[in-house]
């Protein structure tokens, strides 16, 4: 295999990687939070693709993008009330069927909504046949957009987490509830805020990843599939390992492709899934101890 | 103990209740949300006017929801149109038709179970449909033990290979298809192509086509790849295919790979012809792949281009009518697929007339003597060995212009 | 004697089994019996899955694997041609054994292939022994973790079916043959044998019942009850957690994968939506609403939802359904609707809140004995 060939497969699973990351993030917001495992993250992505592209037909790309991540927002935000709140004293599994059931409604939702049909939005920046070359190999530009995007939203991310206050107050509900509490935290609505959250930046990511995968009501579920793996991967509860994680899944999918048939692509993940779960469930960049105590 | 029995009592009546429902519901669900001018499709009561006579129950089975959604949703809209326009022209020999249409939602279990219940309760002369080659497999031998017509709309050999006496196909062969884009390559002077096919029963079918007759027309398959069906980047495929300098690419795939492969491989430039397979059949695959769609070359039934058509073609004026008719009243663009479901109900008609008879023997004997029967899909010719009637004539070549379908033509 | 109240229930129900069958038959409905039969080859599957998730506690997202790789098994060994190879001495052998039979299917081409019964017993080993070697490393996962790893197996059986040519890939496998169980008896799907396929079905449907109560109020149910309230306590009192988790994994395995293969001889062929997480989801639901440890809660529901699925009763939301019962249920009543409320242990028990708590004082202990709430 020759340079560009490499830079190729590299470009490759470096783009899907972001988009798992993306996920992963949105379920680690989430888990560190509540400890609930999410699974109806990836509706959140098509949501906000589907409503975007409804949009798009009125207002212009910008415009339909920021109102599908506001509404999409609005609505993580009132799934939490409406079907996670009221559920007091819960065990997880129980709040985690939720959201499969959750999950399920959605797409269902989504299909007799809009239809089974692809949709998809226009390129960002030039058409579907623009491409740049980067070190001999050639992608889309959009790829451009996707990773930065990506990009922006972990830094964004950092940024409130670390430097806001309402970000500390999250962190503090999500390392110990009862003494944030103690705090004065209003930790049911930073249960909310968290979904909400999650919410935003996955339409947001749905959306820029439209052009390049095309929509479909039924995509939410492998991708959710996915992005899970990566966000255990790395460990739940740490968003910057799931980046890593993401993109290191992209990259071994991508080599995967170069050296076997592309069939087994699919199996990648779910192998990694298994072997971290049954070896390392809290996840490469844990620290065991840590871990431990999180498990539990 | 007692409250515990009035719980269980409860739930056995709601239970009973639901069941009692179940059973007497045999009118389907998407049509019964149908509006008012609709043709009826519950039973009729059996007394009826002199003049009429009696409806003629036809079953349909299509993957309405799920996975072959594309499929299942065009093809129940056609056929909800196609015979309300029968009926409203008088039935068949007088005969009216009744439809019931059930959803599978693309499990073959499901197919089974609804495949009985019309054949036994509903006792169907014809079942229409499935829409999918692996629920017409495994409905096969029960339709031919139920006596019962079964017409196709899925597209693998297999369904009339080996031939059972009740089981008919209406879709294209897809060996014709592969022969065909075998042909236009052969002309073009291409040896070498690679293959792209999804993981699923349409693109293992036809990758398996492919491969097969690759030789007789003396082109290599280099390199053969599967994906699966529901892959949102296709780009490490393709540069595979991109490292083996491969003249064409042939994808055989469904949506929404189709306009995936169309875009990635403009994307990393692998700036070859691109072939696709008769799943190519909506101008939303092509509008989806933007201008990376253009120049893409595929096998075809005629519905898409049918504007230009030469007046005199046979299928021109059928083509032009049902494609007004669905998309004037479902306002969406008509696609190949929907088609299948007509031509199964064209087939199902045009046997009945011929028969002068609803007996599903004579029925299924008078189908296989069915000569020049126009369809959507193509022009059909049945017989005792043939239950598909179409040949490799039914395609025609089209490609991509400017974004719109256009007949293909030698450069 | 006093064990055998116990059993009432199932003397019960095979009385309900026998008049429903004569009123349908009576009626000339008998066509109803089709889905009636189907939803009790699901219903062991829900059996089992009740059994693990109810009394072991734990929850299990890929159950459907196991149904498929009984099915797959089943249909893979029934249908492969081995005439190619008919003289080779390895099919020799197996044909002197009588494992191998010539047959003719409705093509009129010659088969040569497994007989049912061998291909049956080989679905059951190569189930257990799967159950067994996935259960190892699994079971010792918490909460959330086993039922990722679950979900995970579903998705890899999902995976391999849908990708192995020999069976079928997206087609599935079909033309297998019915399942002679002694002469004169054999799941078949046609309609000649439909009554006699009804009864099949339930008996072992009844079987698998009286198997199960068994099981819930033997030494193994009360360390399983033990485990389940609190596995610390038990595992202090002696009781090999570990162990017991694993049987009752494996044992509901084998009992999803016996409904595999007897509902894939009865329908015929089977196809990779058997496996999907779908599936799965379904029958956690069934489980869920007929209260997680409630067998005969769980059997009920199984076959009225399933029955009414099977009929297309719920058109085009058939999945929408199956994912708004799990919400419904897991918001309002997370013991299902028909718990009753002496003997039962609520999954979730521990974390209720008061007004729940109030009514477990009256609920007898799960040491003694007693009522079967099975």
């Amino acid at each position: 295999m020759n340079f560009p060939l490499i830079v190729q497969y590299g470009l490759s699973g470096i783009t899907v990687g972001s988009i798992y990351a993306i996920v992963a993030v949105g379920f680690n917001i989430i888990y560190s939070t509540t400890g609930i495992i999410n699974f109806a993250q990836g509706e959140f992505l098509i949501i906000g693709a589907m409503m975007a592209i409804s949009l798009y037909q009125v207002v212009p790309l910008w415009l339909a993008i920021a109102l599908a991540v506001i509404v999409t927002t609005i609505l993580g935000g009132l799934m939490e009330v409406v079907f996670i709140r009221p559920v007091r004293n819960a065990s997880v599994l129980r709040l985690i069927v939720i959201t499969i059931g959750l999950s399920i409604l959605i797409r269902e939702a989504m299909l007799h909504i809009w239809d089974e049909q692809p949709r998809y939005l226009p390129y960002f920046t030039g058409t579907e046949s623009s491409t740049i070359a980067v070190f001999g190999a050639y992608i889309s530009l959009q790829v451009l957009w996707v990773l930065g995007v990506s990009a922006v939203i972990v830094a964004g991310l950092t940024v409130f987490f670390r430097f806001t206050l309402l970000g500390r107050a999250m962190r503090a509900c999500a390392d110990d509830r009862m003494a944030a509490c103690l705090c004065g935290i209003n930790d049911r609505w930073m249960v909310t805020l968290s979904f909400m959250l999650s919410a935003g930046i996955g339409a947001l990511a749905g959306c820029v990843i439209s052009p390049v995968t095309l929509t479909q009501y039924d995509m939410g579920a492998p991708l959710a599939i996915k992005g899970f793996t990566v966000a255990i991967l790395g460990g739940l509860g740490n968003s910057m390992a799931a980046v890593v994680a993401g993109l290191l899944l992209g990259l071994l999918e991508a080599f995967v492709v170069s050296q076997f048939a592309a069939a087994y692509k699919e199996a990648v993940a779910i192998v990694v899934l298994l072997l971290v779960l049954v070896f390392r469930p809290t996840g490469l960049f844990v620290r065991r101890e840590i871990g431990a105590l999180r498990a539990a | 103990m007692e409250m515990r029995f009035v719980r269980i009592l409860g739930v056995f009546v709601v239970g009973l209740a639901l069941i009692g429902s179940g059973c007497k519901r045999s009118a389907p669900t998407p049509a019964e949300k149908a509006p008012a001018e609709k043709a009826p499709t519950t039973q009729l009561p059996a007394a009826k006017p002199q003049a009429e006579a009696a409806p003629i129950k036809v079953g349909a089975i299509f993957a309405i929801t799920g996975p072959a959604s594309f499929l299942g949703a065009p093809e129940q809209k056609t056929a909800e149109m196609f015979v309300e326009q029968i009926n409203q022209a008088g039935g068949v020999n007088g005969h009216k038709i009744t439809l019931l249409i059930k959803d599978s939602g693309a499990k073959p279990e499901t197919a089974i179970s609804l495949a009985k219940q019309l054949i036994d309760e509903e006792k169907v002369l014809a079942i229409i449909g499935p829409s999918t080659s692996g629920e017409s497999m495994a409905i096969k031998d029960i339709c031919q033990e139920g006596k019962t017509i079964l017409l196709s709309c899925a597209a693998a050999e297999t369904i009339v290979d080996p031939i059972a006496g009740y089981v008919f196909k209406t879709p294209q062969k897809d060996s014709d298809a592969a022969r065909r884009i075998y042909e236009t390559m052969k002309e073009k002077g291409i040896t070498k192509v690679g293959v792209v096919s999804s993981s699923d029963g349409f693109g293992v079918a036809g990758a398996k086509q492919l491969a097969g007759l690759a030789p007789e027309y003396g082109i290599t398959v280099a390199i053969s790849e599967t994906y699966d069906k529901a892959e949102t980047d296709l780009t490490g495929v393709l540069t595979k295919l991109k490292g083996q300098d491969v003249q064409a690419v042939i994808n055989w795939s469904i949506v929404p790979a189709q306009s995936l492969v169309a875009k990635n491989m403009k994307q990393i430039g692998l700036n070859v012809p691109l072939f696709q397979s008769h799943g190519f059949g909506n101008i939303k695959y092509v509008q989806a792949g933007g201008e990376a769609a253009n120049g893409t070359i595929f096998p075809c039934g005629r519905l898409l281009i049918a504007e230009v058509l030469p007046g005199t073609h046979p299928q021109k004026q059928l083509l032009l009518k049902y494609k007004q008719d669905y998309e004037s009243r479902y306002k969406e663009d008509a696609s190949t697929f929907g088609g299948h479901a007509y031509d199964a109900l064209l087939v199902l008609a045009e046997a009945v007339k011929k028969a002068g008879s609803v007996e599903s023997e004579k029925v299924r004997a008078a189908i296989e003597t069915l000569q020049g029967v126009v369809g959507t899909g193509g022009v059909f010719n049945f017989s005792e060995k043939d239950h598909n009637g179409l040949t490799k004539d039914a395609f025609e070549m089209l490609t991509v212009e400017n974004g719109k379908f256009a007949l293909y033509t030698k450069k | 004697m006093m064990r055998l109240r116990r059993y009432w229930p199932v003397a019960a129900g095979a009385l309900a089994l026998i008049a429903l069958q004569a009123a349908l038959s009576l009626t000339g409905a008998t066509y109803y019996m089709t889905q009636i039969t189907m939803s009790a080859y699901y219903a062991l599957v829900v059996i089992g899955l009740c059994l693990l998730m109810g009394y072991a506690g734990q929850a299990s997202l890929g159950h459907a694997g196991f149904f498929a790789i009984g099915g797959y098994t089943v249909a893979y060994m029934t249908t492969v041609n081995l005439l190619a190879y008919r003289d080779t001495g390895l099919v020799r052998a197996l044909h002197s054994l009588g494992l191998v039979v010539q047959w003719r299917n409705l093509y009129g081409a010659e088969v040569l292939s497994f007989s049912p019964w061998p291909a049956f017993i080989a679905a059951l080993v190569l189930t257990g022994l799967i159950a067994f070697l996935i259960g190892m490393p699994v079971i010792r996962l918490k909460g959330h973790y086993l039922a990722m790893a679950t979900l995970g197996f579903g998705l890899i059986v999902y995976r391999v079916v849908l990708g192995t040519r020999s069976l079928g890939q997206a087609d599935g496998l079909s033309n297998v043959p019915p399942f002679p169980l002694i002469p004169g008896l054999e799941v078949n799907g046609r309609a000649p044998f439909r009554i006699q396929n009804y009864y099949i079905a339930w008996v072992m449907v009844l079987v698998a019942m009286v198997l199960a109560i068994n099981l819930v109020n033997s030494r193994v149910g009360r360390a399983l009850r033990s485990i389940h309230q609190s596995e610390e306590a038990a595992h202090s009192l002696g009781v090999n957690t570990y162990r017991y988790k694993l049987a009752v994994f494996v044992l509901s395995a084998l009992f999803a994968a016996v409904g595999g293969a007897l509902m894939t001889h009865y329908n015929g062929s089977i196809g990779p939506s058997e496996a999907t997480v779908m599936k799965s989801v379904r029958y956690v639901a069934i489980v869920a609403i007929g209260g997680m440890a409630n067998l005969w809660g769980a059997l009920l529901m199984a076959i009225l939802l399933n029955f009414l699925s099977l009929r297309g009763v719920f058109g085009t939301f058939d999945d929408a359904v199956f994912g708004a019962i799990l919400i419904l249920i897991m918001l309002f009543a997370p013991q299902g609707l028909l718990a009753w409320k002496k003997g039962t242990f609520y999954f979730f028990a521990r974390r209720l809140p008061d007004k729940a708590r109030e009514s477990e004082k009256s609920r007898m202990s799960p040491f003694s004995r007693g009522r079967p709430h099975g």
